[in-house]
């Protein structure tokens, strides 16, 4: 029995047991998110958005997750069955493996708010997310149909195209930190939030971060009016839903990277400080959320040459552009 | 398009403040079930068979309602009257009567061809069903049952919600709705049916 | 430490054999990825996070990229590639033999001395961002960018030209012209060029 007591072991069950509550909380907040966008969406077209099930509707995500589990679960004839069948879990496995070095709020003495604080932390996020895009383009093309084909491609491509200029955006803020690790880079904003001197940088993320978890107006890889539902076309079922899940999660992400490196992290607004760290990062990454369904609701789907002439022509150059200032700014003050 | 026009930050702004400020706006929906809007006066629905204060069919079985259908919605077969057992006033009455719904168009040309004023679209319009076959409404379906009266006068056709579509009691919606009346037979068969549940 | 790091080298040795047993192209790109991935959990546990995470964007998010999308857009359709009936056996045997004897030398020189792990202490939670800490990224920038700075540049500028040179190959073969009349002149200069290599 001491053995599972020893120091070492404990802080495996730690490990376990953070990892359980993250997984429970970020299904939870997947299941909210996607309720508060059709909320959202429907307010914004003058509809009331889905009430029927349960006070306000908040019974919904509960009964789509269950139609979604019910349904039949098809294969295409010309599907590569082995491929078709990994690609979503690629997706999801790579969404929910992003929250073991996000930090949630400020480590106490002796542990962090996260399953891990690494030392590259905002690296080890974009390792993990740039695999997540093969969940898309490998399942488009297992799909063994036209649409999906033609959104594994875009998918590749705009992946590609806008992974460089939110990498670059990020940089910035890591010169100014002078870290990697988001615990770090969130310590260093006490005084001053990033996203003032760094707000060509913050705009450029926000955009990017768009592009990246292909949300509209940069939902190219879905595009349901011209690809039919893009590379997810041919899913259906639990198979969908777990699509579904990824994208919505790594919206969530995206949206505490920004809230992290640009937004202060847990630090308070205006001295606030009895609302605890937590809260600060939860209604700061519930903002960014917002700013993305309202995104979606506004804007129409970019046209696919403009999509990557704005990425290569503009985005990059500008975040470029900014982080050289920024290195020259930072190493001229010494 | 220039170059300026293609990233103008500005429009994009513009049309972010247009949602937010409609995200606040007073939604024009009527939650359908539970709320009912309001119809115009002279609504077409579905069809009901009228009677005479005696109890007697006004329909004589003429066709005239079918050969007037422009969808060929109507079957109308007439028989004679038995004097033992009189149908209709006239010498004759409709043995079949029957409307395809799904044809039908609600044009109300049946309604102005008929001479006794026997056939008449009433407001109701909550016909859904499962089957196609349970569209084809016959008489047992169409004629107003002779405790329910005689049925709704073209000309009368009054305003507002029938009473058998459901509660108008909450009727909170941004259209303005009257109260409900009961001038179809199934209104108050429904009435009196639901009465026990509703209270 | 040891148990994860034996089963991580039997899960690379077998996604290494699936990249190049696997009939698909996009069989052996998922293998591959996975090749990759667990590649870089190895660079984790030996405390190397920048190279883990160098390998993931690089190889993985970049690279990989390029060949599925290459690979979506030639071969999608196309019957999987026949692996020729004695063309490889041929190869394998004699190859196999090599790699063999090459490992076992290898192996021998490893087995005199003891391998250290860098760090044992901690699997999730490492040190904070300080300098000081092998493979910490602060290290690893600052040996990149001041003893190593001209090898690093070296090695980018090889890159540029490959990248240039790839350009030059496959890229369209009329040349950048800035203006409307340039065009027009290039465009004559050409087409006299055609006519003198037909009269030739």
């Amino acid at each position: 029995m001491n053995a599972w007591l020893s120091p070492q072991s404990s802080l495996w069950w730690a490990v376990l047991i953070k990892c359980g509550v993250l997984l429970f909380v970020v299904i939870t907040s997947f299941a909210y998110a996607m309720l508060f966008e059709r909320k959202i969406i429907g307010w914004m077209q003058l509809r009331p958005g889905p009430n029927r099930v349960g006070p306000w509707g908040l019974l919904q995500p509960l009964v789509d997750a269950l139609k979604l589990i019910l349904k039949e679960d098809l294969t295409p004839k010309t599907a590569d069955p082995l491929i078709y069948r990994l690609a979503p879990f690629i997706s999801l496995v790579t969404a929910f493996s992003v929250y073991a070095v996000i930090p949630f709020s400020e480590p106490g003495p002796g542990n962090v708010w996260a399953v891990g604080d690494v030392n590259a932390g905002i690296l080890v996020i974009l390792a993990i997310t740039s695999i997540g895009v093969y969940g898309i383009s490998l399942g488009g093309w297992a799909s063994g149909s036209k649409y999906p084909l033609l959104g594994s491609v875009r998918s590749t491509a705009q992946m590609i195209s806008y992974e460089l200029a939110m990498a670059m955006s990020l940089i910035g803020v890591l010169i100014l930190a002078g870290t990697t690790s988001l615990v770090g880079i969130v310590n260093s904003q006490a005084k001053l939030w990033f996203f003032i001197p760094q707000f060509v940088g913050f705009i450029i993320y926000v955009v990017t971060a768009v592009a990246e978890t292909n949300r509209a107006p940069f939902d190219l890889v879905e595009a349901d009016a011209e690809l039919v539902g893009g590379f997810n076309t041919e899913y259906s079922g639990l198979r969908f839903g777990l699509f579904f899940i990824a994208e919505y999660i790594n919206m969530l992400t995206v949206s505490c990277i920004a809230t992290l490196l640009f937004l202060g992290g847990w630090n308070a607004v205006g001295g606030l400080t009895m609302i605890p760290g937590i809260g600060w990062f939860l209604l700061k990454v519930a903002f960014f959320m917002f700013v993305y369904i309202w995104l979606r609701a506004t804007f129409p789907r970019i046209r696919y040459d403009r999509l990557m002439a704005f990425g290569w022509k503009v985005l990059l150059p500008v975040a470029t552009l900014n982080l050289v200032i920024t290195a020259f700014v930072v190493a001229v003050r010494g | 398009m220039s170059r300026k026009k293609l990233y103008n930050v500005g429009a994009l702004l513009t049309g972010l403040a247009i949602t937010f400020k409609y995200m606040f706006k007073r939604k024009p929906t009527i939650q359908y079930p539970s709320r009912k809007k309001k119809h115009a006066p002279r609504f077409h629905g579905l069809h009901e068979l009228r009677r005479y204060g005696d109890g007697k069919e006004r329909c004589i079985g003429c066709e005239l309602c079918s050969s007037v259908c422009p969808a060929n919605a109507i079957t109308v077969i007439g028989a004679e009257n038995s004097p033992g057992d009189r149908r209709s006033p006239g010498e004759r009455y409709a043995a079949r009567y029957e409307i395809d719904e799904l044809r039908c168009i609600f044009c109300g040309m049946c309604e102005e061809a008929c001479p006794t004023d026997a056939i008449v679209l009433t407001p109701r319009f909550e016909m859904s069903d499962y089957r196609r076959g349970s569209f084809i409404y016959s008489k047992d379906r169409l004629l107003v049952p002779p405790e329910a009266g005689v049925g709704l006068a073209p000309d009368d056709r009054p305003n507002g919600i029938p009473s058998d579509l459901g509660s108008v009691a909450e009727t909170k919606s941004t259209v303005d709705t009257d109260e409900g009346y009961d001038a179809t037979w199934r209104g108050t068969i429904l009435k009196t049916q639901t009465k026990g549940l509703a209270g | 430490m040891t148990i994860a790091f034996w089963a991580l080298a039997v899960l690379l040795v077998a996604s290494a054999m699936f990249v190049i047993t696997a009939k698909k192209p996009v069989h052996s790109v998922a293998g591959l990825l996975a090749h990759f991935f667990f590649l870089a959990i190895t660079y984790f546990m030996l405390s190397a996070e920048f190279l883990a995470v160098i390998q993931l964007i690089v190889y993985s998010g970049a690279i990989l990229m390029l060949f599925v999308f290459v690979i979506a857009l030639l071969s999608s359709g196309v019957a999987p590639f026949s692996v020729g009936p004695d063309r490889l056996p041929k190869i394998a045997a004699p190859a196999t033999l090599i790699v063999a004897v090459l490992l076992g030398f290898v192996a021998y020189g490893i087995s005199r001395e003891p391998i250290v792990l860098a760090n044992e202490h901690g699997v999730a939670a490492g040190p904070v961002g300080a300098a000081g800490v092998f493979g910490s990224v602060a290290d690893f920038g600052h040996a990149l960018f001041t003893t190593n700075l001209l090898p690093f540049e070296i090695t980018a500028f090889i890159l540029m030209v490959a990248v240039i040179g790839v350009i030059l190959l496959a890229g369209d073969h009329v040349p950048y012209v800035p203006t409307r009349r340039r065009a027009r002149i290039v465009e004559r200069d050409m087409r006299e060029a055609i006519v003198r290599a037909g009269e030739e």
